[in-house]
């Protein structure tokens, strides 16, 4: 795989009917008719073809990642930020696997990704070649659906399914497998996307008009009812958003959202109760609890949010809206399942709702905002204020009270503490500002994916909040950001621990901190200079606000090393196995808290310990 | 899936459908024919957990590239709903059909019994063979070859009864099935 510089035939794309094209050149001509402009990737020996076929092209540009893990978050941040497919490019063998969590990660969120991965020729495929990796046999099960290309002619049509595929229904990521042969070869053929998909595969969008009918009739009556809103609004695109909070508005209903939803309804919306889950809010939490009408919104009842199943909302009626069938009814039963996309059905509700000249149960609702009220009174999110040690929740307050006039802020996570603070104190007032991993919860998601997003939207305000020990696990792509100016920012909460993990070992495992100290890290503020950022602490909470300024006037990637209190939690918190009335609270809180479950046990049952 | 989902909520309904009762289910399913199907099916079982009792597949529509699967699987209610429902995600696949909720269905299996044995045994084994209406499609001094067809449960029974008279052998294609009546999948 030398290196050639020499320029091959330019393809001339006006010429007469004799034209044929190699199977790089096809990909490309379909990437193109796709609406890619950017393309996120990595090369190597069975890719080479498409890299040449890319250096004699200017409609679709490349961004060189350090490592492909970084290249598939960095598209999952594109596609995320702006509701198109990102596209990757990977070689064979090591690139393909170093892709798969990115591929489980876009999975787990329903993110639509088409990554491209180059493999052995044909006639190498099982001979255990250099770089051969069975990569559809490895991503099968990490991926909504992929191919392997063994005949150039289908090459086309097989790239514009794949798009297809990948963004329809419900969306996904999609792979590719391109032998190097198909690459190097030469067709007559190609198709460009004709519209009608597949025969086998027609996921369904409009709703059954019964269903709608059901839910109304349910909603009307509803005494204690709650939406639930989730990803798959964010997925339906920025209209189902609206829809969302209008409905929410017009029946005047309380609304929860969940890690993947928030920015479906303004945070600063008297309606929304929060986030509910494991680290949701007293009020969310307690509202799923003892609702009698549960309305989930493209929410799948995922166990982060439901926490232990037999004790899970117990007197309540389910309305379960999800485009993909297969979420209804998986881990929790419902009464009234609506299939279609979150759009369509919610554009149903409202205009039955106004149809109806539809009133909910006044009466009944006031009494219901008046104990949800008592609940939004416990004030859950507080916290012990310390003006000598900065809390991190301090940190993402002031970020939020100092960015929050601008439209173009997008946050991006890591996984951990900071991740789910972020999400709690940060407030999302629309769609597809915040990216963070929720299905999978991988960590060295956040900085590759705001690289991506800072690609999409170079003017943007784009921030990675991020853990120490998150951020290390892509840091190359501090260099990805170096080279093409990309001015994002690390807000790292540096509290020396795996927050996360040591908080479980806190409440779970005696205190014992097995291996969740990070030792030997490194000088963040070096470390950036190093990749050519700028570098910026704080240690003191009278330094945080300097340092957040700072950080956005500069008009470069930076990376802020946040010191913060090495012992704060994360409240409130459902442990694992226990139902949202049995939520913690922080230290700040003073109520009287329960006793523990057996005498001298922690908060979590026997049966809690198992659960992640 | 209506009927099932618009049970009356009860508050111990999720416990109910916990503890509820296992159901076997046969279910046809039709794919497009094309590399890899097989796996994406059987690894859709294997990695969400869900039993196989027997599988059969094999191209049913040569003009237009299609299989038709056959799965015989165990599961509760909800999980029967589950594995559906999955199964219609995948991309290839055309339909699925839950045979044992359709109607009635003709289920059908095709086994090879060797069974060796020599005298009285030898002789009793052919007997029986006629009354199941196995025929002996190879045989030699002391040993025969039974082919049958047949629903499962008379199979299991012939081969319970070739046990004593020196069954050394046995390969079954799994079920295939079809609705009955006059309309297709
Ligand atoms: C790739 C990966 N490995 C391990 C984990 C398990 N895990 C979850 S949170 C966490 C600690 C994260 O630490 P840090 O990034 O410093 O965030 P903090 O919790 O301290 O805010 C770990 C190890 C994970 N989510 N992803
Ligand atoms: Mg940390």
């Amino acid at each position: 795989m030398a290196m050639k510089t020499t320029s091959a035939p330019t393809p001339d794309n006006t010429a007469a009917p004799a034209q044929d094209w190699t199977g790089s050149e096809i990909v490309l001509k379909a990437l193109v008719e796709q609406g890619v402009d950017v393309i996120f990737g990595y090369p190597g020996g069975a890719v080479l073809p498409i890299y040449d076929a890319l250096f004699q092209q200017n409609s679709i540009r490349h961004i060189l990642v350090r490592q492909e893990g970084g290249a598939v978050h960095a598209a999952e941040g594109y596609a995320r930020s702006t509701g198109k497919v990102g596209v990757v490019l990977v070689t064979s063998g090591p690139g393909a696997t170093n892709a798969v969590t990115g591929l489980v990660d876009a999975l787990m969120d329903s993110i639509p990704i088409v990554c491209l991965t180059g493999q052995v020729p044909t006639h190498l495929i099982g001979n255990d070649a250099f770089q051969e990796a069975d990569t559809t046999g490895i991503t099968r099960p990490c991926t909504k659906h992929n191919y392997l290309v063994k005949d150039i002619t289908k090459l086309a049509t097989t790239v514009h399914e794949a798009f297809h595929v990948a963004r329809s229904g419900r969306p996904g990521p999609v792979v590719i497998d391109l032998p190097k042969d198909i690459l190097v070869g030469r067709s007559p053929v190609y198709a460009s996307p004709t519209g009608t998909a597949r025969r086998s595969y027609n996921p369904r969008t409009e709703p059954d008009p019964r269903r709608i009918e059901e839910a109304l009739d349910l909603m009307m009556k509803a005494k204690r009812p709650l939406f639930y809103g989730g990803g798959g609004i964010i997925n339906s695109g920025p209209k189902a958003s609206e829809l969302y909070t209008q409905l929410v508005r017009a029946t005047g209903f309380p609304s929860t959202l969940t890690l993947m939803g928030l920015g479906a309804l303004p945070a600063a919306d008297p309606l929304f109760l929060g986030m509910v889950g494991m680290h949701g809010t007293w009020e969310s939490n307690h509202a799923m609890h003892d609702c009698d009408l549960m309305i989930a919104v493209g929410s799948r009842f995922d166990d982060r949010v439901t926490g232990k199943l037999t004790a899970f909302s117990p007197g309540s009626k389910k309305i379960h809206i999800d485009i993909d069938p297969s979420s209804i009814n998986k881990n929790v039963r419902v009464d009234v399942p609506v299939v279609g996309d979150c759009g369509k059905v919610l554009a149903a509700l409202l205009a039955g709702w106004k149809q109806r000249k539809a009133k909910a149960d006044g009466k009944a609702l006031a009494e219901w905002w008046k104990q949800i009220e008592q609940w939004r009174a416990r004030d859950c999110l507080r916290y012990e204020k310390s003006d000598k040690i900065i809390k991190p929740q301090y940190a993402l307050e002031r970020l939020y009270a100092l960015t929050k006039e601008r439209e173009d802020v997008f946050i991006t996570t890591e996984v951990g503490q900071h991740q789910m603070w972020a999400a709690q104190f940060y407030k999302f007032q629309k769609p597809n500002h915040w990216m963070t991993s929720g299905g999978l919860g991988t960590m060295g998601y956040g900085l590759p994916a705001a690289m991506g997003v800072q690609i999409a939207h170079p003017d943007a305000l784009v921030i990675d909040v991020a853990g120490e020990a998150s951020i290390l696990m892509n840091i190359q792509e501090l260099s990805t950001i170096c080279q093409y100016r990309l001015p994002v920012k690390a807000f790292i909460l540096n509290n020396q621990y795996m927050g996360m993990v040591r908080q479980w070992q806190e409440l779970l495992h005696g205190g014992r901190y097995s291996e969740s100290y990070m030792d030997s890290l490194p000088d963040f503020v070096k470390l950036a200079e190093a990749f050519h950022c700028v570098g910026l602490r704080a240690t003191k909470p009278s330094e945080v606000d300097d340092v957040i300024k700072e950080m956005i006037k500069v008009k470069k990637p930076v990376v802020v090393d946040m010191v913060v209190d090495q012992a704060e939690n994360c409240f409130p918190m459902i442990p694992s196995g226990a139902a949202h009335n049995e939520m913690l609270l922080g230290p700040a809180d003073k109520q009287p808290k329960p006793a523990p479950k057996k005498p001298g046990g922690g908060p979590i049952s026997e049966e809690g310990m198992v659960l992640v | 899936m209506s009927a099932a989902a618009s049970r009356g909520s009860k508050p111990s309904k999720a416990k109910e459908a916990i503890v509820s009762t296992v159901e076997r289910h046969t279910i046809a399913v039709l794919v497009d024919n094309e590399p890899g199907i097989l796996a994406r099916v059987v690894g859709l079982f294997s990695g969400r957990g869900y039993n196989i009792e027997s599988l059969t597949v094999s191209e049913t529509d040569a003009r237009e590239h299609l299989s038709r699967i056959t799965i015989v699987t165990r599961g509760t209610p909800m999980i029967i709903e589950q594995i559906k429902a999955q199964l219609d995600r995948l991309v290839p696949v055309h339909k699925v059909n839950d045979l044992t909720v359709g109607g009635p269905h003709v289920e059908r299996e095709l086994a090879l019994i060797k069974v060796r044995g020599t005298g009285e045994k030898r002789v009793e084994s052919l007997r029986i063979a006629d009354i199941f209406r196995a025929r002996a499609i190879d045989s030699t001094i002391d040993s025969f070859i039974f082919e049958m067809t047949g629903s499962l449960d008379k199979i299991d029974a012939f081969i319970k009864l070739m046990e004593p008279l020196g069954l050394i052998e046995v390969s079954r294609t799994g079920v295939v099935a079809i609705a009955r009546g006059n309309q297709g999948l």
